[in-house]
């Protein structure tokens, strides 16, 4: 049922964004074509995963869109420090890292998140481990790069997704 | 209006530029990626956010499709990074540390199970 709701929102979000108008005409039409969609589709995307909606998850999602947003601007100045700094500081290296989630969604957020933070990024992914490129390899333990690396992230979806 | 979007259309530029400055002079192909992708990202974001605040009109349309660039972008980041390694990319002579080929048995052992 969550999921047909889920969808439902999501086509209406995409809808009204792209209509950009909030004439009755336009909404009501949003409604009818986002609910027959839902109904047709929402079996699919239930493949997907997703967890029940609680006030607590919705509350971790912002402070983990938070998060995210700020790592996202410091990976840049860090790329751009190092892209432009005359003696091209990098010590690159592929270290594996391990995660606790179960579910296949969480771990692609997870993977997408690591991928869009300071210098790091996944190569691959199989079972609880993530393969990953590091622009500058801190530590080759995989504990110790666990915690540098998708600690700050697992925290978050930990309480999302379980 | 139009002069904050322009200047987030010029930070996202700036970024843009800084992208493929990193493109040429890091060394080997994966760390070309991590400039590709994490620039682009940033630049393209802004750049297109930077056009929906000059053009009220279009600014829903450019949050879709900043949001599409930002879900996207590390997706395809992570295909060709994949596809390198799986084909043998060797990496630069820089590099310090190499876990892929414990990865590999690792998951032949997972596969044998």
């Amino acid at each position: 049922m969550r999921n047909y709701l889920y969808l439902f929102c999501l086509l209406l979000g995409v809808w009204l964004c792209l209509s950009s108008s909030l004439h009755t005409q336009e909404v009501i039409a949003g409604l009818i074509v986002s609910f027959i969609i839902s109904v047709l589709f929402g079996r699919w995307y239930a493949r997907l995963g997703l967890p029940p909606m609680s006030i607590k998850r919705a509350w971790y999602v912002l402070l983990y869109g938070i998060k995210l947003a700020l790592e996202i601007i410091k990976a840049n100045f860090d790329v751009a420090y190092r892209v432009l700094h005359p003696a091209l500081p990098i010590k690159p290296g592929i270290v594996a890292v391990k995660t606790n989630l179960k579910s296949d969604i969480a771990k692609f957020i997870l993977a997408n998140s690591i991928t869009l933070t300071p210098g790091t990024f996944t190569v691959d992914v199989i079972g609880d481990r993530l393969l990953i490129h590091w622009i500058y390899v801190e530590s080759e333990k995989l504990e110790d790069a666990t915690q540098r690396i998708s600690e700050k992230f697992e925290k978050y979806l930990r309480v999302i997704f379980e | 209006m139009l002069a904050a979007g322009a200047i987030l259309t010029a930070i996202g530029a700036l970024f843009l530029f800084v992208g493929s400055l990193g493109i040429l002079r890091l060394p080997d192909v994966y760390n070309r990626l991590q400039a590709g992708t994490k620039c682009t990202t940033f630049g393209s974001f802004f750049c297109i956010i930077g056009v929906g605040i000059m053009e009220p009109g279009w600014f829903w349309k450019c949050l879709i499709i900043a949001l599409f660039i930002l879900l996207t972008n590390p997706i395809s980041n992570h295909a060709l990074g994949r596809a390198a390694l799986k084909s043998g990319v060797p990496l630069c002579p820089k590099n310090v540390v190499d876990k892929s080929k414990e990865f590999k048995e690792y998951r032949e052992n997972r596969e044998e199970k």
